[in-house]
């Protein structure tokens, strides 16, 4: 069975859309606790060592999120070029108004999107494997208190980083856009009745996710501001 | 009205072809698209020049021969319809018309405007049937009673004319439109149902076969198809795929 989803294209794309609703449940998550952080310092601390320390999280789910998001990427990879090699010579004039852009153009904000997660996993992620992995420190303290607030702040005093991850979610929102109903569509949920309540979720999802982590940066940017 | 013609100009599917530009004069505004390129030849013919190559059958708009991308569209500005039901009315007097073939990697040019579309041939064969006995014992279709929206909906599908316009439209030159019309005009019928499984996956091992590029569901083929064949179609043909691939070993 495992050729005619990794060879086939059809199958491809039906894993492709899979790790795609698997990324969009973790993006929720994330928000939601990250939403913490405006709501409540405490809570945030006490949410982010849960989720950094227990061993469930750590062990079993850290790699799957990890591997699903490279195989999004690799698979993306892999139909792009498959795309690409399938027509050798372009048209002198080609009107491109039967389709939007974004549709068009999964792969250069996918790629906006994968840049991003480089520079987040440079913040965030790897000085936390680093802490706990390397230096075998899990108590999460920094000078006897909790780190994960106070490296968020740090992090959104700068504002080009706060620009640069506000950019980042734009092409978040574009690539999600799309790729919210074009999931659905992969797996074979279409019909006249879902479509248009899936493309109003898509929007919704496509806007208000992206737009939750701007604020959220904005936030934590300005309230440092003041003080 | 008076035309000036771009033209893609290639002598045979190994030469690089190129645009050669043409002026066509006293055009009728009532003249279809493919009359005006049949006007082109002759003028062409007069001047010992070689005419331009294009397919066409019928004229009718039901046969999928004619193949032409005009000015940036699969079939021209006009919607709904195919090459030669456009006409010429939907052009201004002195304006420029590019005019191409289809391409994909899987429909190869054999000279100028026409392109080899047998690999649509090659995936109809590959299961685009039903398996029915024909030697004089022929059961009466209408022996099987079908739910009028089942009918009608399998009928919508039939009446992809394998044009290819969707295959030319796609930025990924997928064929999936056409496959997905083609495996569900079966799937929703009862006949077509013992073979659905064999009939899907073969046709989709075709489809790849040949090269055609994944559909990444932006749509465009929907909008270009002369047919109006619906994108339902891709996912009901997604959910034949899946069904069919999980319940095979």
């Amino acid at each position: 069975m495992k050729k005619y989803y990794f060879y086939y294209t059809i199958g491809r794309k039906v894993l492709m859309a899979l790790s795609g609703f698997f990324l969009m449940v973790f993006l929720l998550q994330h928000l939601a606790i990250n939403l913490l952080s405006v709501i409540s310092p405490n809570l945030f601390n006490e949410v982010s060592h849960f989720m950094g320390t227990n061993k469930l999280i750590q062990f079993i789910l850290q790699p799957i999120l990890i591997s699903g998001l490279i195989f999004h990427l690799i698979m993306g990879a892999i139909l792009d070029y498959k795309n690409r090699n399938s027509r050798n010579t372009n048209y002198s004039y080609n009107k491109n108004d039967n389709s939007t852009w974004v549709s068009r153009n999964m792969i250069i904000t996918g790629t906006m999107v994968f840049l991003f997660i480089c520079l987040h996993f440079y913040d965030f992620w790897i000085p936390e494997i680093n802490t706990k992995f390397v230096n075998g420190d899990w108590s999460g303290l920094h000078h006897g208190e909790f780190k994960y607030f106070s490296e968020l702040q740090h992090k959104f005093q700068d504002t080009w980083r706060v620009l640069l991850y506000s950019i980042s979610f734009i092409f978040l929102s574009l690539h999600l856009l799309h790729g919210f109903q074009s999931s659905f569509q992969s797996v074979g949920i279409r019909n006249s009745s879902t479509t248009p309540l899936l493309k109003k979720l898509s929007i919704y999802y496509a806007i208000l996710v992206p737009a939750g982590f701007v604020f959220i940066a904005i936030y934590h940017y300005i309230d440092q501001l003041i003080i | 009205m008076k035309l000036n013609l771009k033209i893609w100009r290639q002598k045979n599917r190994d030469s690089k072809g190129k645009i050669a530009t043409y002026t066509v004069k006293n055009i009728s505004k009532d003249s279809s698209f493919l009359e005006m390129l049949d006007i082109l030849n002759n003028d062409l013919l007069e001047k010992g020049e070689e005419p331009v190559a294009f397919d066409h059958d019928c004229r009718e708009g039901i046969c999928g021969m004619c193949s032409l991308y005009i000015n940036g569209k699969a079939h021209g500005p006009d919607s709904r319809v195919t090459t030669c039901q456009l006409h010429m009315r939907k052009f201004n007097d002195g304006e420029t018309i590019y005019i191409e073939p289809w391409r994909a990697k899987a429909l190869p040019i054999i000279k100028d405007l026409v392109v080899d579309r047998t690999a649509f041939d090659r995936i109809q064969q590959a299961g685009g049937y039903i398996s029915v006995n024909t030697s004089g014992n022929t059961q009466d279709a209408n022996l099987t009673p079908i739910p009028k929206n089942d009918a009608d909906k399998s009928f919508d599908a039939a009446t992809c004319i394998g044009c290819a316009a969707c295959v030319a439209t796609c930025k990924n030159s997928s064929a999936m439109l056409f496959v997905s019309a083609k495996v569900s005009q079966y799937a929703m019928l009862p006949q077509g149902r013992v073979e659905a499984k064999e009939r899907v996956i073969n046709m989709v091992k075709q489809m790849d076969k040949e090269g055609f590029g994944n559909c990444s569901n932006t749509g465009a083929c929907e909008i270009e198809c002369p047919k109006g064949i619906s994108l339902e179609n891709i996912a009901k043909l997604n959910r034949e795929y899946l069904s069919a691939t999980l319940s095979t070993k």
